[in-house]
């Protein structure tokens, strides 16, 4: 029934570049990738139970990393992107050490202080990081030859790369380590009395987010040609965490629904709206007051209880 | 000789000023059952919150088998052998009964760090799980969100839980608390049934069951041992009428 309903959203993904004109095939490719990081980010609050206001830290350094190999040392793409990847494991684990001392409340604090940290020093640093100008001029890879200059060929490059993380995301929080991660989020002690370590368990969680939000600061740099210190604040963060919950945290459709629903307001709600961040806040309370548990999960049951009522 | 099952030397914890266990030594054999009384508030809970690594005692120390455990961490323990029950129920309430006992499984393989694989390929923890669940009268409930089940029911999964891990030693808190004289009895047969290989240790205030299915008992007042020994023993030591049975 679920792979039924999914044919048509697969051929309208694949399609859209042969329909749709470069504006919104760019405004999906944008999609995709705030998708892939608000998935990464679902891993901690949704499955982990730690919510955290400092995961624009790994697609910034994801992201700064490459376009500094890439732009200043003359490094190709190749390398600069494994590089870049093992750099933000690197820093999650590092991070992870740290945050994962407290939990809750103290947990999110500890993240947002370190991501904090590293935008202060995108702002500061400016003879490696080029402060409040951000670094432009940048290059989007070739990969086996096949330039990603126009939107539709982007466009492909993204779609693929979203749907090996979206696969690869789906599967991590149905094994058993998916289990064990849900389990510690609901009853550590138990799960400590069962055997499991809920530290490592956690801190094993916090790296993989941390990869893939890697692989969305790859992406996010290579779409734009340009980064600058804000893909670092907190405003990434909380937009990340507001789509996570606005779409229904610990589902695996939830994040990518609030992640294009905070975009596409983003994208036009700017257009007539200065301050479009107040317009995000209201639709997010509605959302909050009118189902809690998000969008995907508030639809689910309403589908439910419509179906039981045709009954 | 072979080493106790469990010993504790000299064990002692305080909250602040208020000393909850106090200068306790307990010495159990591999297969003994033993139970553990005494009044509200004499200890026991917070005795096995130790014993289970969940609060650190402040000096002692406890053994297993024979091996010095009081620095291990509770995941550590249940990989040497421990499993215990809660007082207060501790389910995975939006999941399946199958899944519960499924996780109880899981703690103690390594297939529990597997990332790329997803968990209901595994169709022997499935049917290991169901096995469990067959064992304490619960198999027809598998497939049901522990939400769903009554409160007997539920202390019955967590039993579930513990015994599919297969312990060494077992750790059972107020097993029969809250249950109708049918699910008493149930339970008990249950533990009755507990293979020798499988130490048991009980809290329990239902003297009645409890005492048929013990053969050593342990009084704890305000943090000490009272009294100590076989089960008959016990119950005529002056001591245990004056501080629990109040006859």
């Amino acid at each position: 029934m679920k792979w039924i309903a999914a044919t048509p959203l697969v051929a309208l993904l694949l399609l859209l570049p042969f329909f749709a004109g470069d504006f919104y095939v760019n405004l999906a490719s944008q999609i995709l990738i705030a998708a892939i990081f608000a998935l990464s980010l679902n891993l901690l609050v949704g499955y982990g139970g730690m919510t955290s206001l400092g995961h624009a830290s790994y697609l910034g350094v994801g992201a700064y990393i490459s376009a500094l190999l890439t732009s200043r040392y003359g490094f190709g793409h190749g390398p600069a992107a494994i590089i870049s990847i093992t750099g933000t494991i690197a820093m999650a684990a590092f991070f992870g050490v740290i945050a994962l001392r407290a939990t809750g409340l103290g947990f999110l604090m500890i993240t947002l202080a370190l991501s904090q940290v590293l935008w202060g020093l995108a702002y500061r640093m400016s003879n490696v990081t080029n402060g409040d100008n951000g670094i432009a001029g940048l290059t989007r890879p070739m990969p086996f030859g096949i330039s990603l200059d126009s939107a539709a060929s982007f466009y492909r490059f993204a779609l693929l790369v979203a749907a090996v993380a979206f696969l690869m995301m789906a599967i991590f929080v149905s094994s058993s380590f998916g289990s064990s991660l849900k389990g510690v989020r609901d009853q550590p002690r138990r799960m400590a009395a069962l055997g499991f370590n809920p530290w490592m368990i956690r801190w094993i969680t916090f790296i993989y987010a941390g990869f893939w939000g890697g692989v969305s600061g790859l992406l996010y740099v290579y779409y734009n040609k340009y980064i600058h210190p804000t893909s670092l604040s907190i405003t990434s963060s909380a937009e990340a965490l507001l789509g996570v919950i606005a779409g229904g945290s610990g589902t695996l459709g939830g994040p990518v629904v609030g992640a294009a629903l905070v975009l596409l307001l983003k994208n036009y709600a700017s257009a007539y709206l200065e301050r479009w961040n107040m317009l995000l806040g209201l639709v997010f309370l509605f959302i909050v007051l009118m189902m809690p548990t998000g969008i995907v999960p508030g639809l689910a049951r309403l589908m439910t209880r419509l179906r039981r009522g045709l009954r | 000789m072979t080493p106790h099952a469990l010993e504790i030397i000299n064990l002692h914890k305080a909250f602040g000023g208020l000393s909850v266990t106090q200068n306790v030594n307990l010495a159990i054999r591999p297969g003994e059952r033993r139970l553990i009384i005494g009044p509200n508030g004499a200890g026991k809970t917070t005795l096995f919150n130790q014993i289970s690594g969940d609060m650190r005692p402040n000096s002692g120390q406890i053994s297993l088998f024979g091996t010095d455990v009081t620095q291990f961490a509770p995941y550590k323990r249940a990989h040497f052998g421990l499993s215990r029950t809660y007082q207060i129920i501790t389910l995975f309430t939006g999941d399946t009964l199958e899944h519960n006992v499924t996780l109880g499984l899981l703690g103690l393989r390594s297939s529990r760090w597997q990332m790329w694989r997803p968990l209901s390929f595994y169709g022997d923890l499935t049917a290991e799980a169901h096995r469990t669940l067959d064992a304490v009268g619960l198999l027809h409930l598998a497939a049901h969100p522990v939400s769903d089940i009554a409160y007997g029911e539920k202390r019955r999964v967590e039993l579930a839980m513990a015994l599919a891990q297969k312990p060494r030693v077992l750790l059972l808190d107020e097993p029969l608390a809250g249950l109708s004289n049918t699910e008493r009895s149930q339970v008990k047969s249950l533990i009755a049934s507990i293979p020798r290989e499988t130490t048991v240790i009980m809290i329990e205030h239902d003297m009645d069951t409890a005492l048929d299915l013990a053969e050593t008992v342990t009084l704890l007042n305000y943090g000490r041992v009272i009294v100590d020994g076989d089960r008959d023993s016990v119950i005529a030591d002056e001591r245990t009428r004056e501080v629990y049975l109040g006859v």
